[in-house]
């Protein structure tokens, strides 16, 4: 099916994004994406070919893993959700598809098992879903990123921008040490304000932060211009 | 709770206990808490609990692992691709984008609400309904509504960690429940 095959063991990065010097032009969203009418409980979702020359010329040596056209036609697209004009991306449809979520786990860990990470640290609440399956099959701390008050016991938080006043993210002290090799996830990456947050309370107790990955990109938000850079992996680009 | 095959504990359940740790007066005074983050931070135990979970559920035609926000999230989704079932996850309201149904439960004071996704799960599914912890079982009970209201037939709950003086065994409507640890 695919004209390359990919002579490394581990799968290639090829939605690896480094940070770009020129921003993405503006691109409106597919109408027919939503105007699809399936009966169908799941929605197609667009594979986008990267802009990035950087990323192209990955791409280009191994061609694509064949379990993500899978992982991609499971996601499902909301329109107006949480509000008029959000194409909210919805992986609940991935999750009752048990190969696709099964592919999705194995391509982070066949990443991320040989790279000495130490900790996987989850946002709430999506990253719950996607982290721990990682950790227990590289066989390492799962640290959970919470709202405020959530987390029992002494905390250090972290505030970060939203579009519209600031939230707060916290972790608990002493889950993670110096030295500590840090994976953080999350289901999606948006503006990249949650992943920073995370990253910040990672490195102020010592950890190093070796990688953020999402199951989906907006590339449009740039969000991996703002992980100080700090690398990002992600299976899916949406439009 | 877990044993082997002659009554006695599992050997794994020891470790398992002893990585839970308990926060006094969270998130009020008076309140023991049963912290399993740190569980979480011992990956032995943590796979250990999730080991002890799918040997007791595979092979059991088991088609959905509902997992309660937020701590659900975390136990469920291993169970789930362990035993090949689907992954649904129980929300606080308007978490869950598109279609939904709702169920109310009351608190200690006043109620709050469990929404699920319309579709998600169908008649003729067994489910497992999965949490950290069981104390008063209202969540619980309201996570069985929303599977039975969609035609699915809850098979069990199970939690790591139950609190037995608060009675929410009794609260399940004659379903079982399977926990791994007990607190007093």
């Amino acid at each position: 099916m695919f004209p390359f095959s990919s002579s490394a063991s581990a799968p290639l990065a090829h939605s690896l994004r480094l940070p770009s010097p020129s921003p993405l032009p503006p691109r409106t969203p597919p109408s027919h994406l939503y105007r699809l009418g399936l009966p169908n409980f799941r929605r197609r979702l667009l594979l986008l070919r990267s802009v990035s020359t950087a990323v192209r010329a990955m791409a280009s040596e191994g061609g694509e893993d064949p379990r993500l056209p899978r992982i991609a036609s499971t996601i499902r697209v909301i329109p107006d959700f949480p509000k008029p004009g959000i194409m909210f991306q919805d992986i609940t449809t991935l999750l009752l598809d048990h190969e696709a979520f099964r592919h999705t786990i194995d391509m982070f860990v066949e990443r991320y098992r040989d790279k000495r990470i130490t900790v996987v640290a989850g946002i709430e609440a999506r990253g719950f879903i996607f982290g721990p399956p990682i950790a227990l099959a590289i066989g390492c701390k799962f640290v959970p990123m919470r709202k405020p008050k959530k987390l029992p016991g002494e905390v250090i938080s972290e505030e970060y921008s939203l579009e519209y006043g600031t939230d707060i993210m916290e972790m608990h002290v002493g889950a993670v040490q110096p030295g500590d090799r840090a994976l953080v996830i999350d289901d999606l990456i948006a503006t990249g304000g949650t992943l920073a947050a995370a990253i910040r309370l990672l490195e102020r107790v010592g950890a190093e932060v070796v990688e953020c990955a999402c199951v989906i990109e907006l590339p449009e938000l740039q969000g991996y211009q703002r992980l100080g850079g700090k690398p990002l992996f992600v299976l899916v680009k949406a439009a | 709770m877990a044993c082997g095959k002659d009554g006695e504990q599992d050997s794994r359940i020891g470790g398992i206990a002893a990585s839970i740790r308990v926060v006094p007066d969270f998130p009020k005074k008076g309140i023991m808490f049963q912290d399993i983050t740190t569980l979480l931070l011992d990956p032995k135990a943590f796979k250990n609990t999730v080991d002890l979970f799918v040997e007791r559920y595979i092979g059991k035609d088991v088609s959905v692992v509902a997992g309660i926000e937020a701590r659900g999230f975390i136990f469920g989704p291993p169970i789930a691709l362990a035993i090949g079932a689907k992954f649904v996850p129980l929300r606080k309201p308007r978490k869950l984008p598109g279609e939904v149904i709702s169920e109310k439960y009351v608190l200690e004071y006043g109620t709050d609400c469990l929404e699920m996704h319309v579709g998600a799960v169908q008649p003729g599914d067994h489910a497992l309904v999965v949490d950290d912890l069981i104390a008063t079982g209202g969540t619980l009970c309201a996570a069985m509504n929303l599977l039975e209201r969609a035609g699915a037939e809850v098979v069990e709950c199970a939690c790591v960690i139950e609190l037995p003086e608060l009675k929410g065994r009794e609260k399940l409507n004659g379903k079982p429940l399977y926990v791994l640890v007990e607190s007093r």
